[in-house]
């Protein structure tokens, strides 16, 4: 994870919950790269097609509320996206998107300070989200360490990967 | 941990779970802790976990006792894609040993499976593949939804890390009057709680009319407080919940409830007495409205779905069904019922029930997590109208985005088939 994370702004309204990222219809494809075509076709139809590795979504209150597919995360990362930013996040999303790696960052205040196609620069540590456009920021409280050293390790995986290797040197399970 | 500085207040029933799934002596809001897993469930998202388990070099499950699967979203598969996922879910199992697999023929959704099989007693850290894994709070444990890369390190290590949440109060009174339920309880806490109400929260439920619901609607209870954001419903364990696991509890119970000074973030109070039936109108769980107002607007429907693990129990077969005999669907209107285990299906045999709504004119499917989430059966098209006894009314939830979706209790459901329109269930009492 970079410490300081720049991208091209999609912006997104408040509730928009799992049907609306990725429709309950899709649930049964399990490959990413299949999923991404369908990421936000409620909420935002052009996204995954004009979608760029790097963008960041902004988001209003409750971002990924109902259920508790990891398919939605999924499909974002699979587009590239370099962080989802959010007033507040639903419980599950929130696990999922950080569990995979994907920078995930609730700052209060945060949505109303963009438009579709601003440049926004967040700042890991120092817990800043600025609009390189107009120059606003919101702070936001760091993540807890617990979930920035999953962030660095690239995610949920990777961290297990090192604790049951080290575990068993040899590289065998548990 | 003795020279600990104690909080100073009592623990609340959620916090004692934690503290005990973690091995501590006592936790606070916001403490970040790792928790040992009582009980680990999965459905067709499990199927996922599959290849984060393999990259993660785990080989064993840490428990196999502990992990239940049981399928439910597309029963008996449905699509080559929904027949893939059972498949890499059998493979799983024989691979890694895991014996509690309730596959077609045994299935039932995931959450009834839990709770009528006895995996979750109290006491309990549960972890499911599903957000509605609240509602097995009920029993008096910590339940709650994950995804799949973090149940493909439970199942690796057989713990999780948790904030311990904060709990909110909600303390009910009063009695129901008639053709008022549990469902329209929750929907009412819905309305003032809100979907945000409760985020990474615990919502316990208190209070006289509390004690005297039945473990069935303790589910329907717990079950929504998903839709508040919360991390698990919860109710302490008492004679009821005793009575239900007496002889089902398929491990030791460690039966525990808040203390009298337990800290509440907030207390919600709510007296059921003169209460209406309720209703959440589209697109919101939360858009909760007396039903008698929203009768009033004659709202025609074009589908009825009584089912999901919200409210397709026994109980709420039978009193739909005693409401439907000797009725008939309404012209145009397709009424789904879905049992929401085999078990309440084959009581429904054994009862009539199930002739009682197919010579209504209703579709009564296999056990199935059916036409709620809207990847299966019972899809709406656009425009349509649905009255139904599940959980979520979101844009395209049940099919095209624009479709609405009122969510009720099953005899309004069962009224509102009858009727052709969203109705009133004491109309027809």
């Amino acid at each position: 994870m970079q410490a300081v994370i720049e991208g091209r702004v999609w912006t997104l309204g408040a509730d928009v919950d799992t049907d609306q990222i990725i429709s309950g219809k899709y649930l049964t494809i399990i490959d990413p790269n299949e999923l991404k075509k369908h990421v936000f076709e409620i909420a935002l139809p052009e996204f995954a097609k004009e979608a760029r590795a790097g963008d960041i979504i902004i988001a209003d209150e409750n971002f990924g509320c109902g259920s508790s597919r990891e398919h939605a995360p999924q499909a974002m990362r699979a587009l590239g996206v370099g962080a989802v930013v959010a007033d507040s996040f639903a419980r599950i999303f929130f696990r999922n998107a950080i569990n995979l790696g994907i920078p995930t960052v609730e700052a209060r205040g945060v949505r109303a300070l963009f438009e579709k196609g601003d440049t926004a620069r967040i700042e890991m540590a120092a817990g800043r989200v600025t609009n390189l456009r107009t120059g606003a920021s919101v702070t936001f409280p760091p993540l807890p360490k617990h979930l920035l050293d999953l962030l660095e390790a690239g995610g949920l995986v990777e961290k297990v990967r090192r604790e049951l290797a080290a575990r068993s040197p040899a590289g065998g399970a548990p | 941990m003795s020279d600990r500085p104690s909080n100073g207040h009592g623990a609340t029933l959620a916090e004692k779970v934690l503290a005990r799934a973690s091995g501590l002596e006592e936790v606070s809001p916001g403490q970040i802790v790792e928790g040992t897993v009582d009980l680990a469930m999965m459905h067709e998202q499990g199927a996922q976990t599959v290849a984060p388990f393999h990259q993660m070099g785990a080989v064993k499950v840490w428990d196999p006792d502990r992990v239940v699967i049981a399928i439910d979203h597309w029963v008996p598969a449905s699509t080559e894609g929904a027949a893939v996922l059972h498949r890499i879910l059998r493979k799983f199992a024989a691979e890694t040993g895991l014996p509690h697999f309730y596959d077609v023929g045994r299935h039932g959704i995931c959450h009834q499976i839990l709770a009528e099989n006895g995996w979750v007693v109290p006491g309990d850290l549960a972890v499911g593949t599903d957000s509605h894994t609240n509602m097995l709070g009920a029993m008096g444990a910590v339940a709650t939804g994950i995804g799949p890369t973090e149940m493909a390190a439970v199942l690796a290590l057989g713990r999780l890390w948790l904030k311990v949440p904060p709990t909110i109060q909600v303390h009910v009174q009063g009695s129901f009057g008639t053709g008022v339920t549990a469902k329209d309880l929750v929907l009412r806490i819905l309305g003032e709680v809100k979907t945000t109400g409760a985020t990474y929260k615990a919502v316990e439920f208190t209070g006289p009319t509390v004690e005297r619901l039945s473990m069935p609607e303790r589910f329907t209870i717990c079950n929504m407080t998903t839709e508040m954001g919360a991390k698990t419903g919860i109710v302490g364990p008492d004679g009821t919940t005793q009575e239900y696991l007496a002889k089902i509890a398929k491990h030791p119970m460690h039966p525990m409830t808040s203390d009298r000074d337990a800290r509440y973030e907030r207390t919600v109070e709510i007296d059921v007495g003169g209460m209406p039936p309720m209703v959440a109108c589209p697109y919101s769980p939360d858009n909760v409205r007396p039903l008698p107002d929203v009768v009033k607007e004659h709202v025609t429907i074009d589908q009825a779905f009584l089912g999901s693990c919200t409210n397709a129990r026994i109980e709420d077969l039978r009193e739909g069904a005693a409401l439907m005999k000797g009725r008939k669907v309404a012209p145009g209107v397709r009424f789904i019922v879905s049992p929401a285990s085999t078990p309440i299906y084959d009581q429904c045999l054994h009862e009539g029930i199930i002739e009682t709504f197919t010579e209504a004119g209703a579709v009564f499917t296999n056990s199935s997590c059916s036409a709620c989430f809207g990847g299966n059966m019972g899809i709406l098209a656009p425009d349509e109208v649905c009255a139904s006894s599940s959980n979520r009314n979101f844009p395209g939830r049940m099919g095209a985005k624009d479709a609405r979706i009122y969510l009720m209790s099953p005899a309004a459901v069962v009224a509102s088939a009858v009727r052709g329109e969203v109705a009133d269930p004491r109309e027809l009492i």
